[in-house]
């Protein structure tokens, strides 16, 4: 099931993938291919690969259950936050908040996880862009 | 001998003291990934590309730095086979099935020794292989025109998913997303933005970095996520590391026939170091398992595999710097490295960068010695890194893969896709979608298109140009021929590697 889901999933966005192709505005300059017809052949092929599962799908694999699930959610939202808090409030206190909630989902023990999350904060701080030189994202206070 | 005094120039090139330390520093992290279940080769070079970009490392020492992480995680793969059971990478898992056995019988310092001996032989004589072969691919390579190269890059896609694909629509598929994905931004020959929906940062395209951290290593943490429990390390005990000699002795065939296999198995398109470890280990079990001692603990199943997929790392070298073309999942991360620092490996590279070439290429005979030392005198020191847990470690692999991606453009909108990618990653993982077409394409999908249009340019439009010469046609038989195999060989051949449960979602390494 899975399987199919996929491949329909695929042809459709191939289906989208060609629409968008056919859209490409052409300029003065143009060789006897154009910029339109690679796209449309990969279009194609990705079309023409999907039917396969589809009509033929594997196993179905052993997705997570609802829980573990959640945890990567989880995850991903951590990640997310943590980009767009980068710029906002510097490398070291966000790297340690979503480094800590990280751990904590790993089954670390809150205290435990909190103090690794400044552990791994200051010592990517210390390693990358003190020694390393690296520029990290700076917040309010420069680091 | 052009080749020997070009490795001369090499020499001089990689004894500097800048050099000599990254392959140093490149060894040691390399062990430690490699010894570290869950991060292997590819994703381990991944996440260490950016960095290596942003830290202004000119092309060879960056190169020295990520391939010495590469063989030293080919090293470190086997420590936590044969102590824990659990295969630090892809291409060890072979080695778990005598190397274990051994140290239960209190031999895991014997099983270490060996095994480090043999991932020596394996490397250092897959070098020689390298250094003898490179140069004549590139002769033929220099053959080659527009056409030859389109057919080339299609050989590359069709061979990809490799003998030990189970399902060559999924590999089409991967391929096929990845060359999508190259095709957004503005196109390169007439100057019209392709699929960038009006969006700024869509019109550079999308940068290959992001995409590749995003799909090995963060998709590595959620896999991680989904796992996180299962499977624990047992207790750890050491013997004396050494190997008797009467057990060098009796390696010493199964080594050099699997060192002969692995450089094979890596220097054909689609199949890594993975399968060169698979294909040693049964054939040498096939030839001397006379006792049916191989799985019980025969020292010459630990040597075989290890010699057979560090021979077979430096063998996927060969197509890579030749061809331009990457036959494995790490050198296609290793080929990523290279476009990032505008250089195009092929023909060209060795004739115009000499000196990238064979100072890379010397370095490797460096970093090889250095690695045997790391890997049995000091291997206990590793040893102790595999005693950090996971819940610390996951967490910090995340952060730092957004270290790098962060200081390669300091965009959030790039941390974003990244993590969009990491999540894709995750689902084609689990739909056992192979991920390495995804990054061939990603990384070569403007090249193959220039090569495609320009044949055409030259032909004006006429197609009977892409199989006009015998090289082409040669090319395009391969390339079908390799596609379909599997489809037939495959029930027979297929690596076993591929229905364990522990190699979900993998490569080819």
């Amino acid at each position: 099931m899975s399987d199919r889901v996929f491949g329909i999933v695929c042809v459709l966005l191939a289906g989208f993938f060609i629409w968008q192709a056919t859209l490409i505005e052409t300029g003065f300059i143009v060789d006897p291919m154009g910029p339109k017809a690679f796209p449309i052949v990969i279009g194609i092929t990705l079309a023409a690969a999907a039917i396969y599962p589809i009509v033929k799908p594997d196993p179905r694999p052993d997705w997570p259950a609802a829980g573990r699930l959640l945890e990567i959610l989880f995850a991903v939202v951590v990640m997310i936050a943590y980009a767009l808090a980068l710029p906002r409030f510097g490398f070291v206190l966000s790297t340690a908040v979503a480094s800590g909630l990280l751990s904590w989902r790993l089954g670390t023990r809150p205290a435990v996880a909190a103090a690794a999350g400044v552990a791994i904060a200051v010592g990517i701080y210390v390693i990358f862009h003190l020694i390393l030189g690296l520029s990290l994202a700076r917040g309010p206070w420069g680091f | 001998m052009d080749a020997l005094s070009h490795l001369v120039d090499g020499f001089s090139v990689a004894l500097t003291l800048q050099n000599l330390g990254l392959a140093l520093v490149g060894c040691f992290i390399g062990t430690i990934i490699g010894a570290l279940p869950g991060l292997g080769p590819t994703n381990g070079v991944a996440i260490l590309i950016p960095l290596a970009f942003t830290l202004g490392l000119p092309a060879t020492p960056a190169l020295i730095l990520l391939t010495s992480v590469y063989y030293g995680a080919m090293y470190g793969g086997r420590i936590s086979s044969i102590l824990l059971n659990i295969p630090g990478d892809e291409p060890a898992l072979m080695t778990t099935l005598d190397g274990y056995p051994m140290a239960r019988k209190g031999q895991a310092g014997e099983a270490l020794a060996l095994s480090g001996m043999a991932s020596f032989v394996g490397s250092f004589f897959a070098t020689w292989g390298l250094v003898f072969l490179a140069p004549l691919l590139v002769k033929l390579a220099l053959l080659f025109g527009p056409a030859e190269y389109f057919a080339l890059y299609t050989l590359a896609f069709a061979t990809l998913g490799g003998i030990a694909s189970r399902n060559q629509s999924k590999a089409a598929i991967a391929a096929a997303l990845g060359l999508g994905i190259a095709m957004v931004g503005v196109d390169h020959q007439t100057g019209v933005p392709r699929f960038s929906f009006n969006n700024v940062y869509l019109y550079d395209g999308i940068n290959f970095l992001v995409a590749i951290v995003g799909l090995f290593a963060i998709s590595e943490v959620f896999l991680f996520l989904e796992h996180k429990g299962e499977g624990s390390g047992g207790k750890i005990e050491l013997g004396r590391v050494t190997a008797p000699l009467a057990m060098l002795k009796r390696c010493w065939g199964a080594m050099a026939r699997s060192t002969g296999l692995g450089f094979l198995a890596g220097v054909l398109p689609g199949a890594g170091a993975s399968l060169g470890s698979f294909i040693a280990y049964t054939l040498e079990k096939r030839i001397s398992d006379r006792d049916g001692t191989f799985g019980k603990g025969d020292p010459r199943g630990v040597a075989a595999p290890e010699a057979g997929n560090n021979a077979a790392a430096g063998g996927a070298l060969v197509p890579m710097l030749a061809l331009g073309v990457p036959g494995s999942g790490t050198t296609a991360v290793l080929l990523a490295m290279l476009l990032a620092l505008n250089i195009t490996p092929g023909p060209l590279l060795f004739q115009s960068n000499p000196d990238v070439v064979w100072g890379l290429i010397a370095a490797l005979f460096i970093a090889n010695f250095m690695l045997l030392l790391m890997n049995i005198p000091l291997v206990s020191l590793f040893v102790r890194v595999l005693l950090v847990p996971p819940r610390f470690l996951m967490p910090a692999v995340a952060m730092i893969s957004f270290v790098g991606i962060y200081g390669v453009s300091g965009s959030t909108f790039d941390l974003l896709v990244m993590i969009v990618f990491g999540v894709l990653g995750y689902i084609l993982r689990k739909l056992d979608v192979p991920l390495v077409p995804v990054i061939l394409g990603v990384l070569l999908g403007n090249e193959m298109e220039k090569n495609l249009r320009r044949a055409l340019t030259i032909s004006d439009g006429d197609l009977s140009i892409l199989w006009g010469s015998p090289l082409a046609i040669g090319l395009w038989t391969f390339a079908i021929v390799g596609f379909l195999a599997p489809v037939i060989v495959g029930r027979y051949f297929r690596p076993r590697v591929a229905d364990e449960p522990l190699a979900e979602g993998a490569d080819p390494d």
